[in-house]
């Protein structure tokens, strides 16, 4: 009976946490993105580790402070730390992150180097650039709607 | 190779080669930041941005790991040093240079960084096996970056393919430097953190580079100079360049920014 009541408030806390939106990009939040990794109890302590995207990704530290509010906000004592314990990936982003990312323009991780285009989906699209405005993305250009957009980088 | 290793690294040695890691990375990243701006197409504004930004991520969190070996701090140990005390390969001593410089550059160390990380993901240290495998997953990208400079510079007779043979010319009796031997190597392999001794690497890596410079018809490094010294004799241009990103840290020491 404890153990599913624990199960469940861990559950929820998970939620709660996941529920962070990625500063970088509101549309998603690091839930979506599978940054959550553990989420235990030691004591009265909630423990979480979170999987940083990149290790050089300069959001790291604010979404560490925003899971540790949150958790604050829900009175509990927590400590948030950034893990390296498995190496993230983008196959880790869930299908409601990548619908979201689709939503904002924002191809989503493909095996295709050139993912097909988010606003008209045309598979004529071509890279103009392996590296972005954050270090998660790249750059496309559609050769149909001539647009360039951004794609989510796959790996 | 045994539980003890796993939870308690052999001190010294562990710490003598996290610090050459970082060093290595910080070094480049902060030597390739200095192109944001002004490299010669706006892709690869974007493109050293982020390669850079991915070099110094990797670097704070080895001097993160160094950090809790040897109860230090992770921007004292990236910061407070003097220019004597850095362990960075001389590999990475020879200033911004021009853009040849730099793709010549990225490419030695880039191919040495990943034999290197290569011994290690398998490591029995499982703090560093972990991290080494984070960052071997985004050099992947270095890699592809590199390796298409590379072939572009040398296919375009002319300045360019000059410009990179000369940079090659001049880095090659520094490029074997990555590997220079470490003072407590005998025990990371003994331990299994490394999988081979650094002169092991070292082979592995040159095999590797070799039928690819000479495929391009490009100079391939010679032996290197004085490796005893790969990690500590330092240049003049390496003096300027602490000079320049300890600045901001000197101009307000114990800030908090």
């Amino acid at each position: 009976m404890t153990g599913t009541l624990l199960a469940l408030d861990l559950a929820a806390i998970r939620e709660a946490i996941g529920a962070v939106a990625d500063p970088e990009m509101p549309v998603v939040s690091i839930g979506d993105l599978g940054m959550v990794h553990l989420v235990d109890r030691e004591g009265d302590t909630i423990r979480v580790s979170i999987l940083p995207t990149f290790l050089g990704c300069p959001a790291a530290e604010m979404i560490q402070a925003a899971v540790a509010e949150r958790l604050e906000g829900m009175g509990l004592a927590a400590t948030v730390a950034m893990s390296h314990a498995v190496p993230w990936t983008s196959d880790r982003i869930t299908s409601a992150g990548r619908a979201a990312l689709l939503a904002a323009g924002i191809a989503p991780p493909t095996e295709a180097v050139d993912p097909p285009c988010p606003m008209c989906d045309s598979t004529r699209t071509v890279m103009d650039n392996a590296f972005g405005p954050t270090q998660c993305r790249s750059l496309h250009y559609c050769r149909d709607c001539r647009q360039p957009f951004e794609a989510f980088r796959a790996g | 190779m045994t539980a003890a290793a796993t939870e308690a690294p052999p001190t010294a040695s562990a710490a003598d080669l996290l610090r050459s890691m970082a060093d290595d990375e910080f070094v480049i990243g902060y030597s390739d930041s200095e192109w944001t701006g002004i490299a010669p197409l706006l892709e690869e504004d974007v493109a050293m941005s982020s390669l850079s930004q991915d070099e110094l991520g990797h670097a704070a969190a080895l001097y993160d790991l160094l950090a809790g070996l040897t109860d230090g701090d992770r921007d004292a140990l990236a910061y407070d040093r003097k220019p004597a005390d850095y362990r960075h390969a001389r590999l990475l001593d020879h200033g911004r240079g021009d853009w040849a410089m730099t793709i010549a550059r990225r490419y030695l160390y880039e191919s040495a960084d990943a034999v290197r990380l290569e011994a290690l993901v398998a490591g029995s240290w499982g703090p560093l096996a972990e991290l080494a495998r984070t960052i071997a997953r985004e050099e992947r990208y270095h890699r592809m970056h590199i390796d298409a400079w590379l072939t572009r510079l040398a296919r375009a007779d002319g300045e360019p393919r000059d410009r990179l043979i000369a940079a090659l010319t001049t880095l090659g009796p520094d490029a074997g430097t990555v590997f220079a031997p470490l003072p407590g190597e005998a025990a990371l392999v003994g331990d299994g953190i490394l999988a081979a001794t650094m002169a092991e690497l070292e082979a592995q890596w040159r095999a590797s580079i070799e039928p690819v410079l000479r495929d391009l018809r490009l100079p391939v490094p010679p032996t290197t100079d004085d490796p005893g010294t790969g990690r500590t004799r330092h240049s003049e241009a390496f003096t300027d360049l602490h000079a320049t990103f300890t600045s901001v840290r000197r101009s307000d020491p114990g800030a908090t920014w």
